[in-house]
């Protein structure tokens, strides 16, 4: 299957600042991909640049096959956009809305009403399709933005940031709907700066910063970039820490030992296999433990190796608004 | 991108489609029609203007007007009234500004050029729904000057084509707020720029004659568009009284004002599609 999405050596400068230095990115349909980097890391700039909200300097960008460059207009048919702002017309109601925009994808007026309710049933949003939304919480608006992004049935979806400022519960909600669209046959492309968004969300995450791709896979993929799985063994009596040392020795490799916790670690190359052996090997030389976990490297610690950095830094705008 | 475990799932051909788009017309009267519902369900933002312009109104009329010799047989509620209506446009269109700003600001604007539809369309739908908010502002404007005291001495005709020129003045003027809401940003700076209407409007011949401004002041205020604008309608709605007071003829005045009406027109309304249709 062709790609929905292919980019190749996009620049993109704002004044002082390279915002896209060269981006590569190739992603294949059926999938969500999650842009994954810090503020500043250029990931609203090749969003904007995918919606053909701003051109880049020079590289070349195709959009489900379409040249983004050249044909702005036709890539314009085939997505669909939720920026960083919930942005609907507070005055009008949620199915209002969706209808305004259903007419504006070239809907007719009785196709713009179905699609509103399609899209409300489908956001979980029928009981208060009538309401206006500036009556609607935050979890609300964010639902009734992808929402209106959704009426024209998009091939390729844009959520810049979707869950920014939402709380937790809400934030949850959202995802279970985003994850919900992939199987009617919209492919997802979302920014993020929460590390566990892209763990749940995403089939592909990619990592950039400084405006490049530095690092591209499944979560799973980019998990054992920051190294192997480790075992913990906690005990009740800090007596059986040798013992339980010697065995986990054997096992993996770069054994700790915290006494005061009476805790046991081991880095291990194939975390499951050995946390097996492990268990074996305690029972059969009669070492009561109380817990054995085994611990894989969250998406945190590889955005930290990968770029010396933690996810979140500031707060500040990514880059300035412009038209 | 690796894809080793590549689950894809079913592409469902009803949903994921290509979406023709709206055409100018209907996508502009889409956008348009969002602003009225927004008008008529925001009654502050309508108020708003309303009573600042009836504030003006009163303050010229009541408190300052006493103090302010309009010359010649025109009285100066009837000297100020048709000043004060012609110049309710820029109050009218900087609220304009700030509207556009907001839009910019909170990402309405991106949403709508992510969508199939002429990009334009989105400025020709705000200016179709502002000149619609203007047409109002001139009829309250009017109604007030009448209530405040202001009676008619020229002939009814000519002062229905002076209310045209109002309408005309403002159509043009539009553009120039769409230009300062896109360039603003932000719906707060869009507010400060908004007060350069200050000077214009009372730096015109709207409020007091320009005769008696020093030197300097008074050359502005004969070279602005707005004198011509308010001396054209002023002299269409009252006559020879109103026309003994300015140097020109009506005919002039009226020239001069069109001339700026389309000068603007071009100038602003080429540079919002700059501005907006630059990707």
């Amino acid at each position: 299957m062709a790609p929905i999405l292919e980019a190749h050596g996009l620049t993109k400068r704002f004044g002082k600042t390279q915002a896209l230095d060269g981006l590569d990115l190739v992603a294949q349909p059926g999938r969500v991909v999650a842009l994954l980097g810090p503020n500043g890391a250029g990931k609203t700039t090749f969003v904007r640049a995918v919606a053909t909200l701003l051109r880049p300097d020079s590289g070349t960008l195709y959009v489900d096959g379409i040249d983004a460059l050249r044909k702005p207009a036709r890539v314009r048919q085939v997505i669909g956009l939720a920026g960083q702002f919930a942005a609907v017309e507070e005055a009008m109601t949620g199915r209002e809305n969706l209808e305004m925009v259903g007419r504006l994808f070239g809907l007719r007026r009785k196709e713009s009403k179905a699609a509103a309710v399609r899209v409300l049933d489908l956001m979980q949003l029928t009981d208060d399709a009538d309401r206006l939304v500036r009556t609607y919480s935050g979890g609300m608006r964010r639902r009734i933005d992808l929402g209106v992004s959704l009426v024209g049935t998009p091939r390729l979806l844009l959520l810049d940031e979707p869950s920014t400022g939402l709380d937790p519960g809400s934030r949850i909600q959202l995802w279970d709907t985003i994850r919900g669209l992939v199987v009617t046959g919209t492919d997802i492309l979302l920014t993020t700066q929460y590390l566990d968004e892209a763990d749940r969300l995403a089939s592909d995450v990619v990592i950039i910063d400084h405006g490049k791709v530095i690092a591209s896979g499944t979560p799973a993929e980019l998990k054992t970039l920051a190294g192997d799985d480790m075992i913990e063994v906690h005990v009740h009596d800090a007596d059986l820490l040798p013992a339980v040392s010697g065995v986990l020795g054997r096992i993996g490799h770069d054994l700790r030992v915290d006494v005061p916790t009476r805790r046991a670690f081991v880095s291990a190359d194939d975390g499951n296999t050995r946390l097996m052996e492990a268990l074996r090997v305690l029972d059969q030389e009669g070492i009561a433990v109380e817990d054995i976990s085994l611990r894989r490297p969250t998406l945190d610690e590889v955005f930290l190796t990968l770029t010396g950095k933690p996810a979140q830094t500031t707060d500040s705008p990514e880059q300035p608004a412009s038209v | 991108m690796a894809n080793a475990s590549a689950i894809t799932l079913p592409q469902n051909p009803r949903q994921a489609s290509v979406n023709a788009g709206a055409g100018l017309w209907t996508s502009s009267l889409t956008v348009a029609g969002r602003m009225v519902r927004k008008f008529a369900r925001t009654p502050q933002l309508i108020m708003f203007t309303t009573i600042q312009s009836a504030l003006f109104l009163f303050m010229f009329r009541f408190a300052f007007g006493g103090a302010i010799k309009s010359g010649g047989a025109l009285s100066y509620v009837d000297y100020m009234v048709p000043g004060f209506i012609t110049t309710t446009i820029m109050w009218a269109g900087s609220g304009a500004a700030v509207g556009v700003a907001d839009d910019v600001e909170h990402g309405f604007v991106d949403r709508l050029r992510s969508l199939p539809i002429p990009r334009v369309s989105v400025l020709t739908g705000r200016a179709l729904a502002d000149a619609t908010l203007m047409l109002w502002s001139l009829v309250t404007a009017t109604i007030f000057g009448f209530i405040v005291g202001f009676r008619l001495t020229g002939s009814v005709p000519r002062a229905l084509a002076a209310f045209g020129l109002c309408v005309l003045f403002g159509l043009a003027f539009e553009w120039v707020f769409i230009v300062v809401g896109l360039v603003a940003g932000t719906a707060q700076s869009a507010q400060s720029m908004g007060l350069l209407v200050v000077p214009l409007i009372f730096l015109s011949s709207a409020y007091v004659p320009i005769g008696g401004m020093p030197p300097g002041v008074k050359q502005f205020g004969e070279f602005e568009p707005l004198t011509p604008m308010v001396n054209s309608v002023r002299n269409l709605a009252m006559g020879p009284d109103a026309q003994a007071l300015v140097p020109h003829s009506t005919g002039y005045y009226i020239g001069m004002s069109l001339a700026w009406t389309a000068g603007i027109f071009v100038v602003f309304g080429f540079l919002a599609f700059l501005r907006f249709a630059r990707r």
